[in-house]
């Protein structure tokens, strides 16, 4: 068990927040992907539960992308500085990606409902959250594969600036963040649909899309077993590492419970476990590549500002969780319990 | 272009772009609370009808300031990650609890656009209250951190370099009242008198209409007092930097030579190799009046300082005349508006008033990115001042011109599609005589 310095609990501060990104507006990015793919006569009222659904919450749930920058600048900076250099393209094409979504969204919502404006912007809206997933997949790759290294430079632009995240292994993990966001996202639905006509179409979607991410999951591992092109590292971290086999069985248990859940109608319990199934992945991606935060170079503690940084952001954010938390469980409230549901609509 | 002037200019750009929508979500959900106020104790149902028109108008802002926002927070890393690897530690907690106030503006937000009909009215009064502040609270961190790029505090230095750090010092650095005071007002007197010049407009051809009255009551009781007040903030940032920064007031004044009793010049164009300023009105001891409050007092000019250490002098010359003649208007404007309210004038009635408030309607957000400009670009060549140069904290990424370019292009466009979706609003704002609006 590795001891509990500041820069540990910082570094658990920032899963936790990824993590709370994932669930939340991960599902978000995964609602654009059905509303692209909405189909059937019930199309147009599919589009309109995502927006009802998304409305409210995304601006909130986007923040915890804001929260992880800014902890990983102020508590780990020389690796906040690497990932910016080093990644700087696909960063650069997903904040394009954020922004159009964003607004695009934002402008569908509230602009003209005659249909033609309607469908123009929930085109760039579903497009931005098909690719912002797949760039956001790449860059994890990117780090997981180990090939950021520090030195860089060296090798010439394509060397530098694109071999790392341009690679089979990236690009398999993105396509398998994007799966992933798409079953959540369904997942949740069911939820939001039950007792209308649109259950069954999201009910379908969501176990589709949960075999998806069997299919992607394994595509993904195999090519990290590949030495080259893979990510060495990561995958012994994910084979070899005592937690990681817990970890592997865990997310197979609640992959599969998921699953059956639907089969089974129980939309309540289906969402906890794909809940679970993506906290785990991302958890058991942390632990594989403990203790570094960016390997093959920087560890943690390596990169860790000094503990007159970090124990004041600790208090910040011990005292910022006492003003978060109570204030989201209200948000969630209001517009996520079953009672109130159907009635929101922006005014 | 080169990647360190592309990189300066994209930085330029997108904070240029993020302050409008970051201004108006600072002060639009205060309007709204006080529409929904007065609706709750006058029961006039049109004040509910303009705070949920206004609360349209700003969930398609903020949604904009939210996302320019995101992209800033990467920009530091993208464009300056020597910047931010060394400054990320010291500078990074105002950053963490900007967090937080996003975090509780975000959620607020969602709950006063969506909730009307689902929580009690003075809960949704609540939260709009915890927009504002919240919004008001970003706002000051954000600026908090960038008083200490000007001013860096908490450092303690061994030749030249850093050798320790404290956080705490650094975020209570000596810019940080001064600065988050100035931008705090401004961002009040420039949105309320941008939405009082957009009503004034509607009434100059629909006298008649209750809802823009109430409207223009609403934004000048936030505008008018944030704008009478600006020049007396402003005048405690000007002795301010004639102390701690004196290149930035020098280049800003063009003052070339160290005098005593420094004259004022008012407008004029400054040629720094001849160290001249051509044009100019200049107003004998003036200036060590502003900056000392005392006609004799000796101001600094730029010949203190090494050529190659002077901030680009025209464009900061040219800024700062451009905000404090703006900032004279709209201070002017509110004097002559608070004096007429005082003497209980109908205001609808003097069409002269209704034109001078459509013409200061830009005058604010103009003013704002010249301030902006006189605190960055007078700050150049130091990104963080006496400390590090922005020729240093560049990143190595070639191609920048690339970046500066996709993301303009992408920012003209998205506000071409916020004015077109913004004017179909206001184009679809209701009419209402006053007989209607008591009934
Ligand atoms: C509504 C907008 C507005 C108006 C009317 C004014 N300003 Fe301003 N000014 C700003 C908006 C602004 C700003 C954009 O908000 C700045 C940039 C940084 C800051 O703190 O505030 C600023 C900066 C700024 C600075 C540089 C501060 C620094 O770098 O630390 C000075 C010296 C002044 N202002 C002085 C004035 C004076 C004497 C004004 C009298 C009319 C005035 N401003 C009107
Ligand atoms: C380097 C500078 C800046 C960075 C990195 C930055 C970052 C951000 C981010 C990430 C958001 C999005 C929060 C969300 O999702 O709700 C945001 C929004 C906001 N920012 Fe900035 N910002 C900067 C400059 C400023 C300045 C100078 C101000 C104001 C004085 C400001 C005020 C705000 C406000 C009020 C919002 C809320 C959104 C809105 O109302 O539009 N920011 N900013
Ligand atoms: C939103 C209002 C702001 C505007 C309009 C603004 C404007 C500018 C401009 C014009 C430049 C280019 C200066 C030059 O290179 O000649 C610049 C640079 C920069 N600004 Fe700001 N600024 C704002 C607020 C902030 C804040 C709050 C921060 C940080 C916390 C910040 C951080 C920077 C950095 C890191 C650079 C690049 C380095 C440099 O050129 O010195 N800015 N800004």
């Amino acid at each position: 068990m590795p001891e509990f310095t500041p820069a540990l609990l910082v570094a658990g501060v920032m899963m936790v927040s990824l993590n709370a990104y994932a669930l939340l507006a991960g599902a978000d990015f995964g609602g654009g992907v059905w509303d692209l793919l909405a189909t059937g006569p019930r199309r147009e009222r599919q589009r309109h539960l995502i927006a009802q659904a998304m409305g409210p919450v995304w601006e909130a749930n986007h923040v915890w992308l804001i929260l992880v920058v800014v902890l990983l600048f102020t508590c780990f900076s020389p690796a906040f500085s690497l990932l910016a250099i080093r990644l700087h393209i696909p960063l650069s094409l997903m904040l394009i990606g954020i922004v159009l979504r964003g607004s695009a969204f934002i402008f569908r919502s509230y602009d003209s409902q005659a249909d033609q404006v309607q469908r123009r912007w929930g085109r760039v809206f579903a497009v931005a959250s098909l690719i912002t997933p797949v760039l956001l997949g790449m860059m994890v790759g990117a780090v997981a594969s180990g090939k950021l290294t520090s030195g860089g430079g060296a090798g010439g632009f394509v060397a530098t600036f694109v071999s790392p995240w341009l690679t089979p292994f990236s690009f398999a993990i993105g396509i398998f963040a994007l799966v992933l966001f798409a079953f959540l996202a369904a997942v949740y639905l069911t939820v939001e649909a039950r007792g209308t006509d649109l259950e069954e179409d999201y009910r379908r979607r969501a176990i589709l899309s949960g075999i998806g991410v069997f299919a992607a999951a394994g595509a993904a591992l195999l090519i990290a077993g590949h030495d080259t092109s893979g990510a060495p590292l990561m995958w012994r971290g994910l084979v070899h590492s005592k937690w990681a086999l817990v970890f592997q069985l865990a997310t197979g248990a609640a992959a599969l419970m998921a699953l059956f859940a639907l089969a089974g109608r129980r939309y309540y319990l289906a969402r906890m476990a794909a809940g679970a199934q993506v906290s785990l992945i991302l958890w058991g991606w942390a632990v594989a590549q403990f203790p570094y935060i960016v390997p093959p170079d920087l560890t943690m503690e390596s990169v860790a500002a000094p503990d007159v940084t970090l124990k004041p952001v600790l208090l910040a954010l011990a005292v910022g969780a006492a003003i978060l938390f109570p204030s989201l469980y209200y948000l969630f409230r209001v517009f996520k319990s079953s009672e109130t549901r159907s009635l929101s609509r922006p005014q | 272009m080169d990647d360190l002037l592309a990189a300066r200019s994209q930085m330029a750009m997108s904070l240029a772009f993020h302050i409008i929508f970051a201004m108006i979500g600072i002060a639009m959900p205060a309007m709204m609370v006080i529409a929904e106020r007065r609706w709750m104790t006058s029961g006039e149902a049109i004040y509910l009808e303009l705070a949920k028109r206004w609360a349209k108008g700003t969930a398609i802002l903020f949604a904009v300031g939210a996302v320019s926002g995101t992209v800033l927070s990467f920009e530091l890393g993208l464009l300056w990650p020597r910047f931010m690897e060394f400054a990320g530690p010291i500078i990074g907690m105002p950053f963490s609890l900007e967090g937080f106030a996003f975090f509780t503006e975000a959620i607020f937000l969602g709950i006063y656009l969506y909730g009307w009909k689902r929580i009690t009215p003075r809960a949704h009064l609540l939260a709009g209250v915890m927009v504002a502040v919240s919004g008001t609270l970003s706002g000051i961190f954000v600026v908090i951190a960038n008083g200490w790029m000007n001013t860096p505090a908490g450092l303690v230095m061994t030749n030249g370099q850093v050798v320790s750090f404290d956080p705490i010092r650094a975020m209570a650095n000596p810019a940080a009242f001064s600065e988050s005071l100035h931008m705090t007002l401004a961002a009040y007197a420039a949105t309320g008198l941008a939405v009082a010049g957009v009503h004034a407009f509607l009434l100059l051809r629909q006298p008649d209409n209750a809802f823009h009255r109430r409207a223009l009551s609403v934004s000048l009781l936030l505008g008018v007092p944030a704008a009478v007040l600006m020049p007396l903030s402003g005048d405690i940032n000007a002795r301010f930097i004639a102390e701690y920064q004196p290149a930035k007031l020098a280049a800003a004044e063009s003052l070339f030579e160290t005098q005593r009793g420094a004259p004022l010049v008012i407008g004029g164009w400054p040629d720094p190799d001849e160290r001249t300023i051509a044009f100019g009105l200049e107003i004998p001891r003036l200036l060590s009046i502003l900056a000392y409050h005392d006609p004799d007092a000796e101001v600094i000019g730029l010949d203190r300082f090494p050529r190659e250490e002077w901030p680009p002098v025209a464009i900061v010359h040219l800024a700062f005349q451009t905000m404090i003649g703006l900032g004279s208007y709209l201070a002017l404007l509110g004097l002559v508006t608070c004096y007429l309210m005082i003497r209980k004038k109908d205001l609808i009635k003097r069409r002269w008033l209704l034109k001078a408030l459509v013409v200061g309607a830009p005058m604010g957000f103009i003013a704002t990115e010249a301030g902006w400009v006189v605190t960055e670009v007078g700050r150049q060549p130091w990104i963080i001042r006496d400390v590090m140069r922005t020729a240093d904290a560049v990143t190595p990424m070639p191609g920048l011109v690339a970046t500066f370019i996709a993301f303009t292009l992408l920012y003209i466009l998205l506000s071409i599609a916020v004015v077109w979706v913004l004017s179909r609003q206001i184009l679809r704002s209701p009419k209402i005589t006053e007989e209607a609006a008591h009934a």
